[in-house]
């Protein structure tokens, strides 16, 4: 048995990146989009318990694509990090660039340092006074940040979900066209419904007092799902491709080498460390 | 062990992080994480001077608390004094903990903002971890523990004490809890006044006080206690009318905390003074 006494940096940073997107693409799609009241997270999510959205702080929301047990982990971390400082500041003082710089430094981090790079994908959310008071960001298992405006789609097949995103999203939407373009969006082209029991839903609703996330669970998600069926037929995707989001509108990462394929990659404005490579098998490990 | 924290961000994710090295005992509790990260933030983990402070800074006074149907009522005059001064006039001491519960305080009037301002954010910082609420006996045992935290420094004058009311959805009740300087919690039925009016405040609640009695009936039961605490204690301040400052009134029920509004308060204690106006010591209770 031979071992490899050094390993190039670029290698291994690559070799990372093709671990920790193979295991983030095993799972499935979390969107979170802006609409007229703040800001929409929406999952396909069979589990009531086990979130892949939650709130973090009065106006800072978080959604995680990926391995459940590492980004419960960075989810307490920010719920820790978004407390003490709103104790030794002001409640005002806790913000979403802060919290996304924050995660940025620990994604880093152990994306370099440790072996096994943590296979999430996260979005940090804060709702404004106003929509242009909106911010979401966008983090990859690398560390790196992207400021997003618009909607984000991400884990699973993002790519094909943000481009369903794409020609259903428009700005200023009301809550239930929001809702029926995100889980239009969700559904694969002539699948099935997801139903109402697999789905996870919250918000940020900048109307609401003290703390702005909100859940949508039961009775209220059904209610919700109906409004957005009546709402729905009105925005089939009928144009194609709005100017909505900046960071998203590139179909594919320029990733400079000619790498095959995969069926779902993370759609990259500054594409992370290395190459898209499609390799054998998956990583250990339940994914959400 | 515990590094000191500056609010600069550095040495930040090991802290932070459930595992981390100096987190050991994983609980959802706040006051634990800070007592491992920041221990100088916590209030009662300061060296104290020697001797007593007590009568030099401000100190805050009569709260009062009731039951009422389905939810309970709870309210505190506006004055501090430091000894025979008044220290403020416009002071506030009942606080909303969360979206079901509130408490009022008394004595030193800065531990006591800082017990509520922590205090509410161990509420929802287990609520965050956690995914649920902490049941009305978990959120009365966990300020007691912090009270009794604070025992050092009350033997040296620095005195708190808080009234803790909860809304209780097991029960669809409102529930009232009391403690001294050691601690508690002590379950009050029905009604419970603390501080330096207590005493004028309890009879007078002893007289007004009806089982099952509306939100708004409590409301008026309240400010007539408070006024009474006020006419025979001089550290209890009355309704101030030229400069329209009224004593905090604040309801909980299943629909939630709700802090009246000045106009609201305002209508009701006009209505106490216009009965005063003829009968200064209020409302007489039938002899037999």
């Amino acid at each position: 048995m031979t071992m490899p006494f050094y390993v190039p940096t670029e290698q291994s940073m690559r070799d990372k990146a093709d671990y920790a997107r193979k295991g983030i693409a095993r799972g499935r799609s979390v969107v979170v989009l802006q609409y007229a009241d703040g800001i929409l997270f929406v999952a396909p999510n069979p589990s009531r318990a086990l979130h892949k959205i939650s709130e973090i702080y009065d106006r800072i929301g978080f959604a995680a694509a990926g391995s459940y047990r590492e980004f419960e982990a960075l989810r307490g971390a920010g719920v820790r990090y978004a407390d003490i400082n709103g104790y030794t500041f002001d409640r005002r003082d806790v913000t979403g660039r802060g919290l996304a710089n924050f995660y940025a430094q620990m994604l880093g981090a152990i994306f370099t340092e440790s072996s096994k790079p943590y296979e999430v994908e996260i979005v940090v959310a804060e709702v404004g006074e106003s929509a242009s008071g909106d911010q979401i960001y966008r983090l990859t298992f690398d560390g790196s940040v992207v400021d997003e405006h618009g909607f984000v789609a991400m884990g699973g097949q993002a790519d094909a979900v943000a481009g369903r995103l794409r020609e259903r999203y428009r700005e200023s939407m009301t809550m239930p066209e929001a809702l029926a373009a995100a889980v239009a969006a969700l559904t694969e082209p002539n699948g099935e419904e997801i139903p109402s029991t697999q789905l996870e839903v919250a918000m940020l609703d900048r109307k609401r007092e003290h703390r702005k996330f909100r859940r949508l669970t039961g009775a209220r998600l059904e209610r919700a799902l109906e409004e957005s069926r009546a709402a729905a037929p009105s925005q089939q995707p009928a144009e194609p491709a709005e100017p909505g989001g900046t960071g998203t509108a590139e179909p594919a990462a320029p990733s400079g080498e000619a790498a095959p394929k995969p069926p779902a990659q993370p759609r990259e404005e500054h594409p992370p460390t290395g190459p898209e490579g499609e390799g054998d098998t998956g990583s250990g490990g339940p994914v959400l | 062990m515990a590094s000191q924290w500056d609010g600069s961000g550095r040495d930040l994710p090991a802290a932070f992080m459930n595992p981390g090295p100096f987190m050991n005992p994983v609980t959802s509790s706040f006051t634990d994480f800070v007592a491992s990260y920041a221990p100088d933030l916590l209030p009662g983990r300061r060296p104290l001077p020697a001797g007593a402070v007590g009568d030099e800074i401000p100190h805050a006074t009569t709260i009062v608390a009731l039951a009422c149907a389905g939810g309970v009522v709870i309210a505190g005059d506006r004055r501090a004094t430091s000894g025979n001064l008044i220290a403020q006039r416009d002071i506030e001491k009942v606080f909303r903990t969360d979206d079901y519960s509130a408490m009022g305080i008394a004595g030193v009037a800065s531990m006591g903002i800082e017990l509520a301002r922590l205090y509410g954010v161990e509420l929802e910082h287990y609520e965050k971890m956690e995914g649920r609420e902490l049941s009305v006996e978990g959120k009365a045992n966990r300020l007691a523990t912090m009270i009794r935290g604070n025992l050092a420094a009350a033997m040296q004058g620095l005195v708190v004490v808080p009234l803790f009311v909860a809304y209780d959805s097991e029960r669809d009740a409102g529930r009232i809890f009391n403690y001294d300087v050691s601690g508690g919690p002590y379950e009050a039925r029905g009604f419970h006044a603390i501080g330096s009016g207590s005493l004028f405040a309890r009879g007078s609640l002893k007289k007004l006080y009806r089982e099952g009695m509306s939100a708004e009936d409590a409301v008026l039961a309240a400010i007539q206690s408070l006024y009474d605490a006020a006419d025979d204690d001089s550290a209890t301040g009355g309704p101030d009318v030229t400069r329209k400052i009224w004593p905090i009134v604040a309801v909980i029920t299943a629909e939630g905390f709700r802090r009246y509004s000045d106009e609201e308060v305002a209508a009701n204690v006009q209505t106490v003074l216009d009965g005063r106006m003829g009968d200064p010591d209020g409302p007489t209770a039938p002899l037999r």
